[in-house]
């Protein structure tokens, strides 16, 4: 623990510029991956309900 | 003890002072001494300032309730219309989005029976692109309509076919000539339908769905009007417009009258509100982020009182100190 707390201290608090650029970056992946995993939850929950799930009726017979 | 103690020295003077006359007596308290006076002290005449104010109050309160508390409704049940029956409408759930296979369902209904007479000003064709049909689908709808183009070198305005872009036809020019055409009855828009009604979906459907064949016994019907007990004043200037069978879906779905109410209903909540999904994603992203900050703050709580909540304050006496403390 002491070894985690103390690597951690070094390699990101230690210098403001490098933790500045720590919280900018970790909200910017945060970001994604939470809104990537909200959207899967989305579209599990409403299978067969959204317009991509119907599209494929519609848009196959207007291309053949 | 205190009042007590009061207490006491108060009956002691009364019963010194009891001897003196009759009308000294009534006001003494009991006492073992004096049996008389016990029967003189009744509990009402000391509390009878108290009861009177309370009563006063408790009238006063009960008096202004009658006057002014009761609601008051400038209608009658008549005209406030029935209540709708509350339907587990699928897509109200708070993470369902709508099943747009009803939407395009419901597109149809409006285009073939509810758009002779109701506008839908606030969609455009290219609302509808992504969300029921396909580009070149309502490529092709908008094309059937005409629109006026702008001023050309001469200032004359001509017609061109409909873009994605021009906003679904009105089936009147304005509201004049949509009530000349109705008997004075103004069909409303219906973009913004399903919020501008008390009880939305529930509302819309009841009133489509709930025409009785006939009037109920002893109810007069105003000429030009249809009997429908979910409208406020029970007087309606649309007639039924749903039979079963009326439109024929092209995913074959059985067109019963129910099911295009719920169809036609469930597009027109689309229409009021085509951001539904993402009001409802960002709502969810609210609960799960606040939910993980709550539990956070409640930890750092925690850790920061607990030295402050587990602590022991020991008093330790000084050893030989003061003798007083030590007399016992």
């Amino acid at each position: 623990m002491p070894g985690i707390a103390s690597g951690l201290y070094n390699s990101i608090f230690r210098r403001n510029v490098v933790f500045l650029s720590a919280v900018f970056a970790g909200a910017f992946t945060f970001e994604i991956g939470f809104d990537q995993t909200l959207n899967r939850f989305w579209d599990w929950n409403n299978q067969g309900r959204q317009w991509k799930d119907i599209r494929h009726k519609y848009v196959e017979s207007d291309e053949e | 003890m205190l009042a007590r103690s009061a207490l006491r020295s108060a009956r002691t003077t009364c019963n010194a002072r009891s001897s003196l006359g009759r009308a000294a007596k009534r006001f003494a308290t009991s006492s073992s001494s004096n049996a008389t006076s016990e029967e003189a002290s009744s509990p009402f005449r000391l509390t009878a300032a108290g009861s009177v104010a309370t009563a006063l109050a408790v009238g006063s309160m009960a008096w202004y309730y009658h006057l002014y508390g009761s609601s008051l409704y400038a209608m009658t049940p008549q005209e406030e219309g029935l209540h709708a029956t509350k339907y587990p409408w699928e897509h109200e759930k708070f993470t369902k989005t709508f099943d747009h296979q009803a939407l395009r369902r419901g597109f149809q209904v409006y285009r073939e029976v509810c758009s002779s007479c109701h506008s839908l000003n606030r969609i455009p064709w290219r609302a509808l692109v992504g969300s029921t049909h396909t580009v070149d689908e309502v490529k092709a709808m908008a094309e059937e309509n005409e629109y006026d183009t702008e001023p050309n070198d001469e200032g004359e305005i001509e017609k061109r076919p409909g873009k994605l872009s021009d906003y679904i036809p009105a089936p009147y020019k304005n509201d004049e000539a949509a009530k000349a055409a109705n008997n004075g009855a103004l069909p409303p828009d219906l973009s913004l339908m399903v919020k501008a009604r008390h009880g939305g979906c529930n509302y819309i459907f009841s009133l489509i769905t709930g025409y009785p064949e006939e009037p109920p016994p002893g109810v007069e019907v105003a000429p030009g009007l249809n009997f429908n007990p979910y409208f406020p004043g029970t007087g309606i200037a649309m007639a039924r417009v749903l039979y079963d069978g009326l439109v024929e879906y092209e995913d074959k779905t059985p067109a019963t009258t129910s099911q295009m109410a719920k169809d036609v209903v469930e597009f027109l909540n689309w229409s009021a509100e085509p951001e539904m999904d993402q009001r409802k994603k960002m709502g969810v992203a609210t609960i799960v982020v606040s939910t993980a900050l709550l539990a956070l703050s409640i930890w750092v709580k925690r850790y920061k009182w607990s030295p402050i909540k587990t602590r022991k304050i020991v008093y330790n006496p000084p050893v030989g100190g003061d003798p007083r403390s030590r007399s016992h």
